[in-house]
């Protein structure tokens, strides 16, 4: 372990950890609100270490979903992680062992892999160790304060704050699409078709997590077959930092 | 409301182990990077995509009544695009929702 290696990974993870804490709160409450036990929130929370997947799945699991459906969500949502768990392997070191592999891939998220891949030199697995620690810290504490905070709150407050999750989602997503024709083309289509699947009757026999999932892929694959993202730059810039977990 | 405890912890397992799964096996398995455009691209419009279908029209049945809702995701989308942080469009809906419950409506 490489001690300077790891307090510079810490630094860099303090402010990751903060954007975490109240995201993670959200989901903390989100949970507590639809009747689970806050421990199996924390729970989620530490052993995912995702935004997106981490809702998909609350929701599949309060609708009973399937496990196969589980699966297929998970993959779709977190699939992303695939190419820059990908990217990031080109950035270690060569001779980092399996071991250390297996433990740093734990903490591959949008932001953690946004700050490692930027690092002008190899990066190595003290670094990164130091600087996936506090953010799974601030995800995982963040979900049990706002659990917490929810079971003491009176009934008119924590109904209220049911819509504060997709207060979040609207703020990553709008001020995107209001500057990029290709994202805002995204997200009307993919409202448009969740409105159809959830009130057409016909389409009923689609439910919730498999809707979702069509979706996704429908959507997203229009988009990038009408609007190509240039290859590096623009794919990893500012706006995939704004993505949370 | 009844929990299936052993329905939900089998859930979480296999969340966090699919998840782990993506994360891990390019970590240990590919040395080559992804070119083709189509799926950088893919990929890089996934989360509006997700975010999008997972929040209408779900957000309407977030709140109390489907008013405060309404009344919430407009506040929303009006601090978003006036390109507020996450915690303050959040934060912003919530007590929009919360004032209009308040109201009666």
């Amino acid at each position: 372990m490489n001690r300077r290696e790891f307090t510079l990974g810490l630094r860099h993870g303090v402010p990751i950890c903060l954007g975490y804490f109240s995201v993670s709160a959200a989901f903390g409450m989100m949970a507590v609100l639809s009747g689970l036990p806050l421990w199996t929130a924390v729970a989620i929370s530490l052993t995912n270490l995702t935004s997106a997947g981490q809702f998909a799945g609350l929701n599949l699991i309060l609708a009973g979903g399937t496990y196969l459906e589980l699966v297929v969500s998970m993959v779709v949502i977190n699939i992303r992680y695939f190419l820059m768990s990908l990217s990031l392997s080109q950035k270690i070191d060569e001779r980092m062992g399996y071991l250390k592999r297996l433990c740093i891939s734990y903490g591959i998220t949008d932001e953690i892999f946004a700050v490692a891949v930027q690092r002008p030199k190899t990066v190595t697995a003290s670094y990164m160790a130091g600087l996936i620690l506090l953010p799974v810290v601030g995800w995982t504490g963040g979900t049990f304060v706002g659990g917490a905070v929810t079971e003491a709150l009176p009934e008119s407050v924590s109904s209220a704050l049911g819509i504060a999750l997709y207060g979040m989602f609207i703020a990553i997503v709008i001020p995107v699409a209001r500057y990029q024709k290709a994202v805002l083309f995204t997200v009307i289509l993919a409202v448009a078709m969740s409105l159809i699947l959830t009130y057409v009757p016909v389409f009923s026999i689609v439910s919730g997590g498999w809707g979702i999932i069509l979706i996704t892929v429908l959507a997203s694959g229009a988009a990038a077959l009408l609007f190509p993202v240039k290859p590096e730059g623009e794919a990893e810039s500012g706006q995939e930092e704004r993505q949370e977990a | 409301m009844e929990i299936n405890m052993t329905y939900v912890l089998t859930s979480v397992a296999i969340m966090a182990g699919t998840t782990y799964l993506i994360r891990m096996l390019p970590m240990v398995i590919f040395k080559k990077k992804i070119r083709n455009v189509f799926i950088q691209s893919f990929l890089y419009y996934v989360p509006y995509a997700v975010l999008s279908a997972m929040t209408f029209p779900a957000i309407f049945s977030s709140t109390g009544s489907t008013a405060s809702a309404a009344a919430g995701c407009a506040a929303a989308v009006l601090l978003a695009y006036f390109n507020r942080g996450l915690l303050t469009v959040a934060v912003g809906a919530s007590v929009v929702a919360w004032l209009v419950q308040a109201a009666g409506l």
